[in-house]
């Protein structure tokens, strides 16, 4: 029913939980959007009125950038690392951490599932 | 933290110096730096900037988006290229 920004709609939760399923929007920006709209943040996303959800959309059309724009912009930034050669772009180029972590153990999550590599039992 | 915005940006005084003179003389040549802490300045674009890495001095063109970087960014101080081989010399030897 409630379809703000695209795709995003569950229903049964608190508007204040559901906006969170926006990209781009989290429990912060979800608060500061209710609060400026005057909704209930209490309310469940079905029990919303049609007025208070282009409230809701119209807020977050004018001063949020969510979805597919804030991704293509965490892109950008990323790529434009990566095409001037610096450090930080090297980093991203080849799935590291970026930001000074270790790598000797854990960046797990950057760097994925573990590979193991060489030191086979001699024979 | 960042710097202090009333200091403004962190360029090598005698790096600095020597743009200035070469803007002034509207010339372009390479100039060798150990100065890997300083900001990258708009008077900066366009030159040629020889970075230290601890070895050698690295050149580097400076273009508009490296603005606001360090130099010492560009210029990587490791050499990793991948660990050894399982290879018949590591094996073999025992």
């Amino acid at each position: 029913m409630a379809r703000i920004a695209g795709v995003d709609l569950p229903r049964d939760k608190r508007i204040e939980a559901a906006l969170p399923y926006i990209y781009g929007i989290g429990w912060p920006a979800s608060r500061k959007i209710l609060a400026e709209s005057r909704v209930n943040p209490d309310t469940r996303v079905r029990d919303l009125t049609e007025e208070e959800v282009s409230r809701i959309r119209e807020i977050i059309e004018r001063d949020w950038r969510v979805e597919g724009e804030l991704r293509r912009e965490v892109q950008m930034n990323i790529k434009r690392l990566i095409d001037i050669g610096c450090y930080r772009g090297l980093r991203h180029r080849r799935g590291l951490p970026v930001r000074g972590q270790r790598t000797k153990t854990n960046a797990r999550t950057r760097k994925g599932p573990r590979r193991t590599v060489g030191a086979k039992k001699k024979k | 933290m960042g710097r202090s915005v009333k200091k403004g940006p962190y360029v090598d005084p005698s790096l600095l110096k020597k743009i200035q003179a070469q803007n002034a003389q509207r010339e372009k040549r390479v100039i060798k730096t150990w100065a890997r802490a300083s900001t990258i300045i708009p008077e900066m674009v366009g030159h040629t900037i020889a970075v230290h890495d601890g070895r050698r001095h690295v050149p580097i063109y400076i273009s508009e988006e490296m603005v606001g970087h360090k130099l010492g960014e560009f210029a990587p101080t490791r050499t990793f290229k991948g660990h050894a081989d399982k290879s018949e010399r590591s094996t073999g030897m025992r």
